[in-house]
């Protein structure tokens, strides 16, 4: 009898595929993998970010805003670019087109979650280059601790971007609902204000949300610590949860 | 074995029962055409069989396999087009064919199968950037590249233009040819009555009537009208008494006579034996579009 499970090469067609269409988006391009080391550049050009601060302990702003620039990248792909993908393959009957051969659509949908995941860690890595080329920011102290905390926030921001997919029916709703989620993360992410530069009771309330949690652990790894036990298991709960949600509502069709 | 058996097939959303016991079966190397209204249960039928929708209850076996317990296993046998499915936009034809190769472990070659269906000078063109005639191919070539023993094809032709039409059915016709069992879904008469073995007439849910495409046409209780200008100097009893006669109307300045062949035969004769020339003359066969009005309502 014939095996019934399709060819193994037929996930890396799938995935080298994806990540062709992917490169044809120059917007979605722009915005992941350029538009956060952008908005580093432009703050860093201005002279009094480059300046110590008796605000902020003696660091620069420019210090805290790399790894903001990280999490903007993040946002970006996970929740910016990744939902109207999925819920247009899923509108446009390409899932449904393919649970019609031997490979299941939730290779589709793995092979994006994978290309997301690793542009937005691509434009960290950038974002982190040119922080320290451009400005002399520090690499992280405590790299292994930085990566395990920006691996869980690269889980977290996708899982998010799932979880808008699956509780938006429509290509339409998951852009309305992305843009409406959109705005929360930024400010929790420290877009506006540092995480680390905000008043403390916010402060607390912010570092309990996926991306103040991140803010948090990648500021701590950054600084040469390890990452806090509460700011990992925020994000890690919040990583759990996210994705149960999107796996519970998420609608094929 | 049949090559598809539906038995009794029931799907309900909700309240509304969209397939509310259908019952056909396909034999291998046939052509079998799925008739019906729009909304009267033909794609939801085809998307049983092709196991992308559980019924509610019923059988249903794709060359004896189960469409839902054995999925994986049907979806080697059967090729699908589908109605309201597209590719990822900027995904170029030549791609297309090559990653739904790569789902397959034998796949048809997709080079010689890409010709065949007139997409050689397409293949790099962007699936969005293709006309509705070529992106109807491609779905065509995508049903074929697991080198299938049946297909379904859902609304073949809709949006298509007459040239690209006729194209498309010679490519049907092509394809049994090759060995392989085709369940066609269509609403277009023409289509079906050209292409056909057989056809279930499926009206709410129901098949109405499942017979070759000669057979429901005869089915229908008037087989030839004869008309002509209404000036023509014939008498009415005339025609009334001719044989076979079922109905003499009155219709836009011309006269209608609905019968059979032997009403023809005997009109002809009496226009001989009157010495009159019936203007505008015009005889007709019932066509399945008749036929198809009778048995939908």
């Amino acid at each position: 009898m014939a095996s019934t499970a399709p060819p193994a090469s037929a996930t890396r067609t799938v995935l080298t595929t994806e990540a062709r269409l992917f490169a044809r988006e120059p917007a979605a391009l722009f915005w992941v993998m350029v538009s956060p080391t952008l908005l580093l550049v432009v703050l860093g050009l201005i002279p009094s970010f480059r300046e110590p601060s008796a605000d902020l302990a003696g660091r620069r702003v420019i210090d805290l805003y790399v790894p903001v620039a990280v999490l903007f990248a993040l946002i970006m792909a996970g929740l910016n670019a990744m939902p109207p993908v999925l819920s247009g393959y899923r509108e446009r009957g390409i899932l449904r087109r393919m649970s019609a051969t031997p490979v299941r659509p939730a290779t589709l949908l793995t092979a994006q979650l994978v290309l997301h995941a690793a542009a937005a860690l691509v434009s960290s890595l950038l974002v982190i280059a040119v922080g320290r080329t451009a400005f002399g920011v520090a690499l992280p102290g405590n790299l292994p601790g930085h990566l395990l905390a920006l691996l869980l926030a690269v889980a977290g921001a996708l899982a998010l971007g799932a979880a808008v997919c699956a509780v938006a029916r429509t290509q339409k709703a998951a852009t309305a609902v992305g843009t409406a989620v959109f705005f929360p993360t930024m400010f929790t992410a420290g877009v506006w204000v540092p995480v680390q530069a905000m008043p403390g009771t916010l402060r607390r309330i912010v570092e309990f949300t996926p991306f103040g949690a991140a803010s948090r652990a990648l500021d701590e790894t950054a600084r040469g610590g390890w990452p806090s036990l509460l700011a990992l298991g925020v994000m890690a709960l919040w990583a759990v949860v996210l994705t149960g949600t999107a796996i519970r509502r998420f609608r094929w069709e | 074995m049949p090559m598809i058996e539906v038995q009794d097939l029931r799907k309900a959303y909700g309240a509304r029962r969209a397939v509310d016991g259908v019952t056909f079966s396909v034999e291998e190397g046939e052509i079998f055409g799925i008739l019906g209204p729009n909304g009267a249960g033909k794609t939801t039928t085809v998307e049983c069989v092709a196991g992308l929708r559980a019924p509610d209850t019923g059988r249903i076996r794709v060359a004896g396999l189960d469409p839902v317990a054995d999925h994986d296993r049907v979806t080697r046998l059967l090729g699908v087009q589908l109605q309201r499915s597209e590719l990822q936009a900027r995904l170029t034809v030549r791609e297309a064919l090559d990653l739904y190769a790569s789902f397959y472990e034998h796949p048809a070659d997709h080079r010689a199968l890409a010709g065949r269906l007139g997409l050689d000078a397409h293949l790099d063109v962007q699936f969005a950037k293709l006309s509705g005639g070529q992106k109807q191919r491609l779905f065509i070539a995508l049903a074929l590249i697991g080198d299938p023993r049946a297909v379904i094809l859902d609304e073949l032709t809709t949006g298509l233009d007459p040239r690209a039409r006729r194209d498309t059915w010679t490519l049907v016709e092509d394809v049994r040819a090759s060995g392989v069992t085709v369940l066609l879904v269509t609403h277009v008469m023409e289509e079906a009555q050209r292409l056909c073995d057989r056809i279930a007439v499926i009206d709410r849910g129901r098949v109405t009537a499942l017979d070759t495409p000669a057979g429901l046409i005869d089915r229908t209780t008037t087989a030839r009208t004869i008309s002509f200008a209404a000036d023509t100097p014939l008498d009415r009893a005339d025609l009334d008494a001719l044989p076979g006669t079922t109905a003499v109307t009155a219709r836009d300045g011309r006269t209608v006579v609905t019968g059979t062949d032997a009403t023809v035969d005997a009109f002809v004769r009496l226009l001989a034996r009157r010495a009159v020339t019936a203007r505008g003359l015009r005889i007709t066969d019932t066509t399945l579009d008749d036929a198809y009005l009778d048995l939908t309502s």
